[in-house]
């Protein structure tokens, strides 16, 4: 696996497999991501209690997901830039660092604005709530710890140990609503795996949100493959592979 | 691996290891203060091995299933009361005046915030819907589970909703002028009427 891995430390094998990766996630995460919110806005059914507002968690549902999911990618990106000290881990770090808060913060509005008609408050401090917060400030505390520095690879290093250490919150927002007695429900979708007998959600509902769910995936790991180009090629930019590129060639 | 890496890897891994270890004990330490809610159960016998009981005037959350059959409009209309269970015998009684959430429905689980006025009886100035991780179209959770769901809205102002000639029986309520415009939270009914240490009284806000 080392022998395998190993050519992707170098900074152009990884820029060339991105440019391979990138169109297999952004157009099926394009095509995913129409299809998903035009079947679950407009053609699912209306929920029996909730009525049409419950269509918010084909966004919620999806991006608080990943918010939690980009950030354990994170937290190995990190692993492997503080052990092995490997620039393009360092990269990846920051190239997932804003995605990762965008997807959180766009977890937290829509749940405030689904909140405020169906609990009858925006927000409430409970275990499940606070916890996703807290990524949130995870996340920007990353970003900030990255850029604090004017050594850019100790402040790679700073931040890749606070990503390491707020791993331990993931599970706390997974597990915050079994552990704790909370407003937010628990997990539709872990019902699902968890209950075959007594499905949670109707496959009417459930495939919509499962399209939902791969195409947050695809779209914003396309945007991280972005991300991560654009710093590889900003890092290299005097490295005759990199001039070359940028002159017009392959 | 090289000494060097080996090294970081160890000492990454051991500040990991103690701060989860220092993250559980804490969580394990709160894990009751965390808690959004006591239960009807946890009220009425206490919470936790110390068996903690609130004290009556604290100002605390309950959460619970509502009681079918229990939901019962008091004076003029907007004050409702209505009882909590979780698994238990144990029931509390939440009184609350203003628009009750759209999910609001016998069966569902609610979380009040209020001031406990009795050993079982709260006086709740907030009420949230809690629904659960469920989500099926209309005819469906009809034909399952014989549940149609009526907003609150609907029965709590108007008198055509089935809820209400249930309600008419129990007891009458006028909608003159009071009635709300829309879904926001009506002014708090003054606390000093009605509920003193003395006793509860049923019609206090008339």
């Amino acid at each position: 696996m080392w022998r395998w891995l190993h050519p992707y430390a170098k900074p152009e094998a990884t820029y060339r497999l991105n440019r391979k990766l990138l169109p297999w996630f952004a157009i099926p995460g394009i095509i995913l991501m129409i299809v998903g919110m035009v079947w679950g806005l407009v053609f699912a059914p209306a929920d029996y209690q909730q009525g049409d507002s419950y269509r918010i968690i084909f966004i919620h549902v999806p991006s608080a997901m990943w918010a939690m999911g980009f950030y354990v990618g994170m937290a190995i990106a990190a692993l492997i830039a503080v052990v092995w000290q490997i620039r393009t881990a360092e990269w990846a770090i920051m190239a997932i660092a804003p995605v990762g808060a965008v997807l959180t913060f766009i977890s937290l509005f829509t749940g405030a604005i689904w909140g405020q008609p169906m609990w009858g408050t925006w927000w409430i401090w409970d275990a499940r709530l606070t916890s996703q917060l807290i990524l949130l400030f995870l996340y920007l505390g990353v970003m900030a710890l990255y850029v604090a520095f004017e050594d850019q690879r100790t402040g790679a290093k700073a931040a890749g140990i606070l990503a390491m250490v707020g791993v331990i919150n993931i599970p706390i927002i997974h597990y915050s609503v079994y552990w704790w007695n909370t407003l937010h429900q628990t997990s539709t979708i872990t019902q699902m795996v968890t209950r075959l007998e007594a499905p949670a959600m109707p496959p009417e509902m459930l495939w919509p949100l499962l399209t939902c769910v791969f195409a947050f995936l695809l779209s914003c790991s396309a945007l991280i493959i972005m991300r991560l180009n654009n710093e590889i090629l900003q890092r290299e930019v005097r490295r005759p592979w990199a001039i070359e590129i940028l002159k017009g060639g392959k | 691996m090289n000494p060097r890496r080996k090294r970081r890897l160890t000492v990454v891994s051991i500040i990991l290891m103690t701060l989860a270890g220092a993250t559980g004990l804490v969580l394990y330490a709160l894990s009751q203060n965390i808690d959004l809610f006591y239960t009807p159960t946890e009220l009425v016998e206490g919470k936790g091995a110390a068996q903690v009981k609130p004290e009556v005037g604290q100002r605390l959350r309950i959460g619970g299933l509502v009681v079918p059959g229990s939901v019962q409009r008091i004076g003029d209309g907007l004050t409702v009361a209505f009882d909590l269970i979780d698994e238990g015998p144990a029931r509390v009684t939440v009184e609350f005046t203003g628009i009750l959430p759209d999910l609001f429905r016998e069966g569902q689980g609610i979380v009040a915030q209020g001031e406990l006025v009795g050993p079982n009886r709260i006086r709740a100035s907030e009420v949230l819907a809690k629904h659960d991780e469920e989500y099926m179209p209309a005819e469906l959770a009809e034909a399952l589970k014989g549940i149609r769901h009526v907003p609150p809205s609907e029965w709590q102002n108007e008198t055509s909703s089935d809820y209400n000639s249930d309600y008419q029986q129990r007891g009458g309520y006028d909608y003159g002028s009071e009635q709300p415009s829309d879904n926001e939270q009506p002014e708090e009914a003054d606390n000093s009427s009605g509920y003193g240490s003395g006793g509860y009284n049923q019609g206090g806000r008339s």
